[in-house]
C-alpha cells in the first residue's frame, strides 16, 4: 500500500505543478489578474479569505498528522483501552471563539465591499455613461442611454470611468460576467438589475454568460472593449453619424447589400440606432472581434454562419426565420457585412 | 388484542387516543405532518403576497372581493372547529353516538363551506372573467385558496371514511387515535383559513 | 412470516417478500439497491460530461444532449442516489441504535421507498420519451417553463413523487426517535448518528414542502397555463429561485448531517474512545440545521437582491463555519489519545477530514458575497460542492456501508479491496475537482457544453477528466467487493468492530424483531458500558414476552404505482385529453388503495413467547 501511495502522491504533485505552470489563465479572461474595479474588490476578498482559511486548514492538518502518527494502534497492544475523555471546556471554547473572530475578520470587509459595489447612485450624475444591456438567447445587446447608439456583442467603454449598466433579459435568465473587469450579475426577465464596471487598462476583455440559458449557453460570449476616453469620444461620434443606407464601395458588397435586403434580414437586424433589435445590431459589424461571439472573424466563417447558424449555435433564434441562402449569396452578404466599418476605433486600437 | 374491543367506563383510559404506542405515534406523526403543512402554506402565502398586485391589467382584489360571503364562510368553518371539539369531548366520555353526531355536524359545516367557496370562485370567473390563467395574481389566488379548499375536501373525505368504517364498531383504542388525529387536522385547516381570510381577503380589500 | 424462514427460498418468494415488506431492515436494502443503481447511472452521466469536456470544442455529444446530461446527473445524484443511500443507512442502523423493533410507521416506511423508486423510474423514463429535463437540477424558470420537450415535466412529477416519500420518512424517523427509544435511553444518551438522523428529519420536514410548492407552481405553469413565472402576465421568476433554495440549502445539510453522525460513530469506535465533546456535537448539529434555513439566498448573491440582503446572508453563511469547525476539532480530539485502527471504514473517514475541510474553506470563501460575484456559477462552485457532497456525503456513505455492512447483510466487506477502492477513488476525486477551483476563476462558467480553443483551460479539463475515470474505477472495485463478499465473504459475528452502540449487541443480521428483549440503557455508548463492566450482553429492559409486529403489505407498492401512473397522465394530458383517463386511473388506484388501507384494520401479529424461547435453545 505504502509504495503505491507514494506514487500517487508524486503524480498528484506533478498535476498541481503542471497547473501552476500554465499560469493563471488567459489574459483578459481570467479573474486571477483583475484589471477592473469590481474584479479587484473581489480579488482582495478572495485573497483575504484564502489567507484566513489556509490558517484554519493548516491547524486542522497539523493536528490530523500528529494524531495519525502518534495514536495508531500499537503492535501487541490491541487490547489497550484508552482513557474515555468526555470533553474539555477550555479546548472547546478555544475552537469556538477563534473561528468566530475569523468570521468577523472576513465579514466586515465583505459587507463594506458589498455596499460599495451596489452603489449605483453615480448613474444619475451629469455625464455618467449608462448602457442598457439586454441579454438574449444567445447574444448581447447594448444601447447607450442618451447617445442614440445601439450595438451588439462588442461593448465599448472608456478606461478609468465608471460605466453603469441597466440589465434586463428578453427571454430567459442570463448572467453578465467579464471576469477580468468585474464579477457577475444576473440578467433577469422581470426587473432591471444595475451594476457598474470600470476598466483600469485598455484592452479587449472576454465576457461570458454565466447562467444556464439553453443549449448554446457556452457560446454566448461577448467582449468589452476598453479604449482611452478620447478614443471613446470619437467612437461615440462615429457611431452617431452612421448612415445605414450607405452604399458599399465594391460591386460584390453592393450585391450583398441587395441580397441582405431581399432576404428580409432587416426584419430582425438593424444597422444604425433605429430599427429592429430582436437580433444583433450590425452597426460597425466589420470591426467586431468575433462572428457570433466566438468564431474567428473571417468572411468564410460568416458565410457559413449565414447558411446554417444551427450548426454553430444550437437552439439559436435565427435558424429557420429566413429562406435558404445559397453559398454564393451567403458569401456576398458576408462581404457586405464585413465592410460595415463605421469607425476607426476598433478592437485593435484598444491597448495600443 | 384487547384494544380493538369497544371501550367501557371501567377499561377506559384517560386519553384513549394516546393509550397505545400506535396511538402515540399517530398523534405525534400528525403534529409533525402539520409542521410540514405549515411550511407548505407559508410558501403559498409568500408566493401570493409577492404576486397579489400582479394583475396584468385584469381585475384587482379590491374590485372583486366581497367580505360578506367570506365572513359567512369563516363563521361556518370556525363553528365546525367548535363542533369537532364537542365530538372529542364526547369521545373522552365514551359517548360514541354523540361523538358521531357532532362529527356529522362538523362534516356538514365543512361541506357548506366548500359549497360557498365553489360559488365564490364561479362568481369571479363568470362575472369578472377572473381565472387561474388571467394573471399571476389569478394563479396565486386560486392556488392558495384552492389548496386550502383541497385540504377541506380531503378532510371531509377522511371524516366520512372513518365515520362509516366505525359506525358499527364503536370506539376502541385502535380507532380513537384516528378520530383524534382527524380533529387535529381539522383545527389546522381552520387556522389556515384565518390566515387566508386575513391575508387574502382583508388585506386584499383594504390595501 | 415465521422465524424459521431462514432456509433457502425461491426467487419469487424473496421478491414477494421485498415487495410487501414493512421491515425497516429490508426497506434499507431496497433503498440501498435503488440508490446504488441510480448512483451508477449518475456516475455514468458524469463520465459522459467529462468526456465531452476532455478537449476544447469537443463534439462528443450535442449541446442539447449535454444539457440533459448534467441536469440528470445533478438531479439523480442528489435525489435518487445520495438521499436514498442515506435513508438506507438510517433505516438500517437508527432503529437498532435506539433499541426499537421497527419504526413508528412501518407502512409509511415502505410507501416511502416505493415512492422513491417509482419517482426515480419516472424521471429516468424521460430519456426514452423525447428527452430528459434540460434546465439544470435547479430548473430555473423561465428556461424550465420554456423547455420544449416533456423533460421538465418528468422532472416535476418524478421529484414530486420521490419527494413525498422522503417527507414521509422524515416524519417517520421523528416519531420513531421520540416514542420508541429503549428504556433508559434519554435524548442525551442517543448515539450521534441517531441524533443527526433526528435533526435531519426535522430539516426534511421543514424544507421539502417548499420544494413541493415550487414544483406545483412549475407544474401549473407548464401544464395548466398559470402565470406564476410568466413575466408577461405579472409573474416573477425569482419566486422559483427562492422556493427552490429555501428547500435547496437545507437539502445540503440533509445530505451532510447524517454523514457527520456516521463519522462520529466510526471515529469513536476505531479509536476506542468515547466521542469527544458529545454535548457540543449535538448542539453544533442543531445550530447548523437552524442556520441552514437562514442562508438560502447565498445561492442568489448575483440575482440582484440588494446590498442589505446580500450582506445579511453573507454573514449568516460564514457563521455556519463555526459549528462545523467545532465538529472537525471534536473528531480530531476523539482520535487524540486513542488507539486508532485503520480499516476501510476508518480510511474513508480519515480521507473525509482534509477533503471536507477544503470544501468548508471554499464554502466560507463563497460566503463572502463580493468574492462570490466571481465564483458564482463557475467551476469553482462545481469544485466546492463536489468537495462537500462527494468528499462529505459519498465518502460518508462508503464509510457507513463498510461499517454497517456486517449488520445489514451478515458479512464483512473485503478489507483489501476496500482499501484499494478508497485510494483509487480518493486520488481520482482530488484530480477531478481540485483543478476545477482554478478553472472557475480562469473564466470557465459551469454548465458549459464546450470551452473555446486558446483559453488556457485545456490542461485543467484534461486532468479533471482523467480523475473522473479513476473515480469510476474506484466505484467498479467497490461493486466487485460487494459481489465477492456476497459470494464468499467472511461471515460477521454480532460485534465485529468492538462496537459501542446497541446495534452491535444483537446478531448480524438481526432477527426481524431485532431485540428479543428490549435492552436497558445505562448511558451513552450503552454496549460499551456493559462491556467495560464485564457483561457479555445488554441487561434486558423487559421480561421475555410476546412481540407485536406489523403485517407486511403490498399496498405501498400499489399506491406508489398508482401515483406513478397518474404522473404519466399529468405529463401527457397536455398533448391529448385522452391521457386524462390515465391520470384519473392512476389517481383512482392510489386513492383507492388509501381507502382500502383506511378501511381494513391492520393489527399486526404476535411472535409468541414460546417461539422465542425455542429459538434461544
Amino acid at each position: 500500500m505504502k509504495g503505491w501511495m507514494g506514487k500517487f502522491r508524486a503524480l498528484f504533485i506533478l498535476g498541481v505543478l503542471a497547473l501552476v505552470l500554465t499560469g493563471c489563465g488567459k489574459e483578459n479572461l481570467t479573474a486571477f489578474v483583475p484589471k477592473g474595479y469590481g474584479a479587484e474588490s473581489s480579488m482582495k476578498l478572495i485573497i483575504l479569505s484564502i489567507v484566513v482559511m489556509t490558517f484554519v486548514f493548516l491547524s486542522v492538518m497539523i493536528i490530523y498528522t500528529i494524531v495519525l502518527f502518534r495514536f495508531r494502534e500499537k503492535k501487541g497492544q490491541e487490547d489497550y483501552i484508552p482513557k474515555q475523555v468526555e470533553g474539555n471546556k477550555t479546548l472547546e471554547t478555544i475552537w469556538t471563539v477563534i473561528p468566530i473572530i475569523l468570521v468577523f475578520v472576513l465579514a466586515i470587509p465583505t459587507v463594506i465591499a458589498t455596499f460599495d459595489l451596489a452603489d449605483v447612485s453615480g448613474a444619475a450624475e451629469e455625464g455618467a455613461i449608462s448602457v442598457d444591456v439586454t441579454g438574449n438567447q444567445y447574444w448581447w445587446h447594448f444601447e447607450y442611454q442618451g447617445e442614440e447608439i445601439q450595438t451588439s456583442q462588442d461593448m465599448y467603454i472608456p478606461v478609468g470611468e465608471k460605466v453603469y449598466l441597466n440589465m434586463i433579459s428578453s427571454d430567459v435568465i442570463h448572467s453578465f460576467w467579464v471576469p477580468t473587469i468585474a464579477g457577475k450579475m444576473d440578467v433577469n426577465v422581470e426587473n432591471t438589475n444595475q451594476m457598474y464596471i470600470e476598466a483600469y487598462e485598455e484592452g479587449v476583455y472576454w465576457g461570458k454568460c454565466a447562467e444556464l440559458c439553453g443549449p448554446s449557453h457556452s457560446l454566448m460570449d461577448f467582449k468589452v472593449v476598453a479604449v482611452s476616453p478620447e478614443e471613446y469620444e470619437q467612437w461615440v461620434a462615429d457611431m452617431q453619424s452612421v448612415d445605414p443606407e450607405e452604399e458599399p464601395q465594391d460591386a460584390v458588397a453592393v450585391e450583398g447589400k441587395e441580397l441582405f435586403e431581399a432576404n428580409n434580414c432587416m426584419t430582425c437586424h438593424a444597422i444604425g440606432s433605429t430599427g429592429s433589435n430582436v437580433a444583433p445590431n450590425l452597426t460597425n459589424f466589420g470591426n467586431r472581434t468575433k462572428v457570433a461571439g466566438f468564431m474567428e472573424m473571417t468572411p468564410e466563417n460568416l458565410a457559413d454562419w449565414i447558411q446554417d447558424p444551427e450548426k454553430f449555435k444550437p437552439g439559436n433564434n435565427m435558424t429557420g426565420t429566413y429562406p435558404d441562402v445559397s453559398k454564393e449569396d451567403a458569401e456576398k452578404i458576408a462581404e457586405y457585412l464585413m465592410q460595415l466599418k463605421h469607425t476607426e476605433i476598433t478592437p485593435d486600437v484598444a491597448g495600443n | 388484542m384487547s384494544h380493538i374491543h369497544p371501550l367501557n367506563p371501567e377499561t377506559m383510559p384517560n386519553e384513549p387516543e394516546k393509550a397505545t404506542l400506535e396511538g402515540k405515534n399517530k398523534f405525534l406523526g400528525l403534529w409533525f405532518f402539520l409542521g410540514g403543512e405549515t411550511v407548505l402554506f407559508a410558501s403559498l402565502f409568500g408566493t401570493y403576497i409577492a404576486l397579489r398586485n400582479s394583475t396584468a391589467g385584469g381585475p384587482t382584489s379590491q374590485e372583486m372581493f366581497g367580505l360578506e360571503l367570506v365572513f359567512i364562510m369563516t363563521i361556518l368553518l370556525l363553528t365546525s372547529s367548535l363542533t369537532s371539539v364537542y365530538a372529542m369531548y364526547h369521545m373522552k366520555n365514551q359517548d360514541f353516538k354523540k361523538m358521531q353526531l357532532w362529527l356529522g355536524v362538523t362534516g356538514l359545516l365543512g361541506l357548506s363551506f366548500l359549497g360557498l367557496e365553489i360559488y365564490e370562485f364561479a362568481h369571479y370567473i363568470t362575472d369578472y372573467g377572473f381565472t387561474f390563467r388571467s394573471s399571476a395574481f389569478g394563479s396565486a389566488f386560486y392556488t392558495l385558496v384552492g389548496f386550502h379548499g383541497g385540504h377541506v375536501t380531503f378532510g371531509i373525505a377522511w371524516l366520512i371514511t372513518i365515520m362509516i368504517r366505525n359506525a358499527k364498531r364503536g370506539l376502541n383504542l385502535y380507532n380513537a387515535p384516528k378520530y383524534y388525529t382527524f380533529s387535529l387536522y381539522w383545527h389546522f385547516i381552520d387556522v389556515i383559513w384565518v390566515f387566508v381570510f386575513t391575508v387574502v381577503y382583508l388585506m386584499g380589500k383594504v390595501a | 412470516m415465521s422465524i424459521a424462514a431462514t432456509q433457502k427460498r425461491s426467487f419469487s418468494a424473496i421478491l414477494w417478500d421485498y415487495l410487501t415488506t414493512v421491515d425497516h431492515k429490508k426497506v434499507a436494502h431496497l433503498y440501498l439497491f435503488g440508490g446504488g443503481f441510480f448512483f451508477l447511472l449518475g456516475g455514468l452521466e458524469a463520465l459522459i460530461i467529462r468526456i465531452q469536456l476532455i478537449k476544447p470544442m469537443n463534439d462528443f455529444i450535442s449541446a442539447g444532449f449535454y444539457n440533459e446530461m448534467f441536469t440528470m446527473h445533478g438531479t439523480t445524484m442528489i435525489f435518487l442516489a445520495a438521499m436514498p443511500l442515506i435513508l438506507a443507512l438510517m433505516n438500517a442502523a437508527m432503529p437498532l441504535q435506539i433499541g426499537a423493533r421497527d419504526v413508528a410507521f412501518p407502512f409509511l416506511n415502505a410507501l416511502g421507498v416505493w415512492l422513491f423508486i417509482f419517482g426515480g423510474i419516472l424521471l429516468n423514463m424521460s430519456w426514452f420519451l423525447g428527452g430528459a429535463p434540460d434546465a439544470g437540477w435547479t430548473s430555473y424558470v423561465p428556461l424550465a417553463t420554456d423547455s420544449a420537450t416533456h423533460g421538465v415535466d418528468f422532472y416535476v412529477l418524478g421529484l414530486q413523487i420521490a419527494g413525498a416519500g422522503t417527507l414521509m420518512s422524515g416524519i417517520n424517523f421523528l416519531a420513531t426517535i421520540i416514542n420508541m427509544r429503549a428504556p433508559g435511553m434519554t435524548y442525551m444518551r442517543m448515539p450521534l448518528f441517531t441524533w443527526t438522523t433526528f435533526i435531519t428529519s426535522v430539516l426534511i420536514l421543514f424544507a421539502f414542502p417548499a420544494l413541493t410548492i415550487g414544483l406545483f407552481l412549475l407544474m401549473f405553469d407548464r401544464m395548466f397555463g398559470s402565470a406564476f413565472f410568466n413575466a408577461a402576465l405579472g409573474g416573477n421568476a425569482i419566486i422559483w429561485e427562492h422556493l427552490f433554495w429555501i428547500f435547496g440549502h437545507p437539502e445540503v445539510y440533509i445530505l451532510i448531517l447524517p454523514i457527520f453522525g456516521i463519522f462520529s460513530e466510526i471515529f469513536a469506535t476505531f479509536s476506542k474512545k468515547r466521542l469527544f465533546g458529545y454535548t457540543a456535537m449535538v448542539f453544533a448539529t442543531m445550530l447548523i440545521a437552524f442556520l441552514g434555513f437562514m442562508v438560502w439566498a447565498h445561492h442568489m448573491f448575483t440575482v440582484g437582491l440588494g446590498a442589505m440582503a446580500n450582506s445579511i446572508f453573507a454573514v449568516a453563511t460564514m457563521a455556519i463555519a463555526v459549528p462545523t469547525g467545532i465538529k472537525i476539532f471534536n473528531w480530531l480530539a476523539t482520535m487524540w489519545g486513542g488507539s486508532i485502527k485503520i480499516n476501510s471504514a476508518m480510511l474513508w473517514s480519515l480521507g473525509f477530514i482534509p477533503t471536507f475541510t477544503i470544501g468548508g474553506m471554499t464554502g466560507v470563501m463563497l460566503g463572502s458575497a463580493v468574492a462570490d460575484y466571481q465564483y458564482h456559477d463557475t467551476y469553482f462552485v462545481v469544485a466546492h460542492f463536489h468537495y462537500v457532497i462527494v468528499g462529505g456525503t459519498v465518502f460518508g456513505i462508503f464509510a457507513g456501508l463498510h461499517y454497517w455492512w456486517p449488520k445489514m447483510f451478515g458479512r464483512i466487506l473485503n478489507e483489501t479491496l476496500g482499501k484499494w477502492t478508497f485510494w483509487v477513488f480518493f486520488f481520482g476525486f482530488h484530480f477531478t475537482f481540485f483543478v476545477q477551483h482554478f478553472l472557475g476563476l480562469m473564466g470557465m462558467p459551469r454548465r458549459y457544453w464546450v470551452f473555446l480553443n486558446d483559453q488556457e483551460l485545456d490542461l485543467g479539463n484534461f486532468i479533471s477528466t482523467i480523475g473522473a475515470f479513476l473515480m469510476g474505477v474506484g466505484v467498479i472495485m467497490f461493486l466487485w467487493n460487494v459481489i465477492a463478499t456476497a459470494v464468499k465473504g467472511e461471515k460477521a459475528e454480532a460485534d465485529p468492530w468492538d462496537g459501542r452502540t446497541l446495534e452491535w449487541s444483537i446478531p448480524s443480521p438481526p432477527p426481524f424483531y431485532n431485540f428479543k428483549q428490549v435492552p436497558l440503557v445505562r448511558g451513552l455508548d450503552a454496549l460499551w458500558i456493559e462491556k467495560t463492566e464485564g457483561n457479555k450482553q445488554m441487561t434486558p429492559g423487559e421480561p421475555l414476552d410476546d412481540i407485536h409486529m406489523p403485517n407486511g403489505s403490498i399496498l405501498p407498492f400499489i399506491m406508489s404505482l398508482g401515483f406513478f401512473i397518474a404522473g404519466i397522465g399529468f405529463i401527457y394530458q397536455v398533448d391529448h385529453k385522452l391521457w386524462y383517463i390515465v391520470l384519473y386511473g392512476g389517481m383512482a388506484l392510489a386513492l383507492g388503495t388509501m381507502v382500502v388501507r383506511s378501511l381494513k384494520d391492520d393489527l399486526g401479529f404476535y411472535v409468541k413467547k414460546e417461539e422465542l424461547e425455542r429459538e434461544a435453545k
